[in-house]
């Protein structure tokens, strides 16, 4: 072990001469410093894995002590172990399935409604330029307005049920979709168009081969943006008035002081988050695979 | 007298209204093109020639004059020639052999019958290999080939190549041009090709027009009649250098003219 180890220095010493004196002259700083490129190793995946899972375990203990020591009001804050308990009969006596469904149909198809529709409409625009000016103000006004302010009226409108959480999803989602492939519409090229109309198309044959295809792209772009839209809209939805949902759940939870609960509901709701924003994420990768470029 | 030409671009010219006036982009323009024949038109930026383009691909409705086909009237109207602009414009979510049957896909051909007679013609000039890949893999050169295949499998006996060649680098470019020119010796098309390299115009053509700015319009046509099949040989000859002095005094000409203009 020892040899390898002094073998440089005696080398250098002995008058490897360039490389040696150099090395001497950047030591004691006259010139240039030698530098190296900076590299951070990565760690094995397990490292990282572990790493995570301590702080999370870290966190939650804490929070339990600070808890049971009084620290922290646990009225306000509640505590893991009751978190924990009340997740269980959550599931096993409450309504989880009910308002899990709930929420995610109207997760689901507020932002089935409104990717599509707002495409379609975006996708329109590119048939006239006239229809196109004469609407993008109002799409403009809708979109810079507070989608959510409009919620209560929503709510009024389409009742206490699905609809209406349904509706205030397709809200937020519809605009954004609209203006992002209006955005792809207006960067087709006009040279692509004109050597299509070189070859005799119609307008029709121009948007079905140049337009949509080009903008599909543009399209599944906002779909991870939507998906996470659409979950606060429904949310929003069901605080203000619904019978189901994890929304409700947590507003409920929330005025009888339920801290427990609310803890629980919106744990759920997050793991909803993530394996709908997972799967989008998924489609997406399999929609984008099929048009590769 | 000879047969009724291919293409006849009758006393064409294109005006604009601009805030200063009338600008005449194009003064009338006239052009006889016999079938089977490639014609160049040289000039400097600025003297029309893809306005006379597009109005000879009917993208663009003159102000004067008219194209005729065929001795039949198409100003304006589409899909009546081959036309292959400065870019690819190659469709990236498409294969090689997809890109290339656009223009039979459009006509309302079935695709199976499109694919089947391309894939051999793919083969044979170059692209073998090629077929299903998508265009983001190809180089330069191979992308401006399926370009031009996809201009030549359009069916029309005439076709515009506006400078093809212009992005290539210098070898790239020479093999593409003996490329086309066998290309053109197969199918047998009318050809007007745009381009600034007067070289180019005179290696590949026989006729080249040379063309002026403000306003746009041929000023002199010049005949090459060197022998085909060309060699690149031929363009040391006498009769090559000769060409390529008159298409250099021209043009020269008529930057001083526009140097002139400006001054006054």
């Amino acid at each position: 072990m020892d040899a390898p180890v002094t073998m440089p220095e005696a080398a250098s010493v002995e008058g490897m001469a360039g490389v040696g004196s150099a090395r001497a002259q950047a030591r004691a700083g006259s010139l240039q410093a030698v530098r190296r490129l900076p590299v951070e190793r990565e760690w094995p995946f397990w490292v990282i894995l572990t790493a995570q899972l301590a702080i999370l375990a870290a966190a939650t203990a804490l929070w339990e002590i600070a808890a049971r020591t009084r620290v922290l009001d646990a009225f306000f804050w509640s505590e893991p172990s009751a978190i924990f308990k009340t997740l269980t009969i959550f599931f096993t006596a409450g309504d989880a399935w009910t308002d899990i469904g709930f929420t995610f149909r109207s997760t689901v198809f507020g932002f089935l409604i409104g990717t599509i529709t707002g495409s379609v409409l975006g996708l329109s625009f590119w048939w006239s330029r006239n229809y196109a000016a004469i609407v993008m103000p109002y799409v403009i006004c809708f979109e810079s307005l507070p989608k959510l302010a409009l919620a209560p009226l929503i709510v009024l409108v389409f009742g206490l049920g699905l609809a209406s959480k349904i509706a205030t999803a397709t809200a937020l989602t519809l605009v954004v979709s609209t203006l992002t492939t209006y955005a792809g519409v207006k960067a087709v090229d006009p040279d692509g168009e004109r050597l299509f109309y070189s070859l005799g198309a119609t307008r029709m044959q121009v948007f079905r081969k140049l337009v949509i295809p080009f903008c599909l792209p543009w399209i599944i772009s906002v779909l991870r943006v939507n998906i996470g839209l659409a979950l606060t809209g429904a949310i929003v939805g069901e605080f203000i008035a619904s019978e189901h949902g994890l929304g409700r759940a947590i507003l409920y939870a929330g005025q009888t002081y339920d801290i427990a609960l609310v803890w629980v509901a919106v744990l759920v709701l997050s793991s909803l988050a993530v394996v709908m924003y997972v799967a989008v994420s998924w489609l997406e990768r399999l929609l984008l695979k099929g048009m590769k470029h | 007298m000879c047969a009724a030409p291919k293409l006849r671009v009758d006393s064409v010219g294109m005006a604009f209204a601009t805030p200063s006036g009338m600008f005449q982009a194009l003064a009338p323009v006239t052009l006889s093109i016999p079938q089977g024949r490639f014609v160049s038109l040289i000039g400097p930026s600025g003297c029309g020639k893809s306005t006379l383009f597009n109005i000879i691909a009917g993208l663009l409705q003159p102000t004067a004059g008219c194209v005729m086909i065929d001795n039949l009237d198409a100003t304006g109207t589409i899909g009546r020639v081959g036309y292959m602009l400065q870019k690819d414009l190659l469709l990236p979510w498409r294969t090689v052999l997809d890109n290339v049957i656009l223009g039979m896909e459009i006509q309302g051909r079935s695709l199976r019958e499109a694919r089947k007679r391309a894939l051999p013609l793919l083969k044979r000039y170059g692209l073998s290999g090629f077929e299903y890949l998508y265009p983001s893999s190809l180089s330069g050169g191979m992308r401006q080939r399926a370009a031009l295949l996809r201009t030549l499998l359009f069916d029309t006996d005439v076709i515009l190549l506006d400078e093809p060649f212009g992005a290539l680098d210098a070898q790239t470019k020479l093999q593409m041009q003996e490329w086309l020119l066998q290309l053109w010796g197969d199918f047998g098309k009318t050809v007007i090709f745009v381009t600034h390299d007067i070289e180019e115009a005179i290696y590949l053509s026989d006729e080249v027009h040379v063309m002026a700015t403000r306003p746009g319009r041929v000023i002199e046509t010049i005949a090459v009649t060197i022998e085909r099949p060309r060699l690149r040989r031929s363009t040391m000859t006498r009769e090559f250098l000769a060409a390529k002095e008159r298409c250099l005094e021209l043009l020269a000409a008529d930057r001083n003219t526009a140097l002139l203009e400006k001054v006054a």
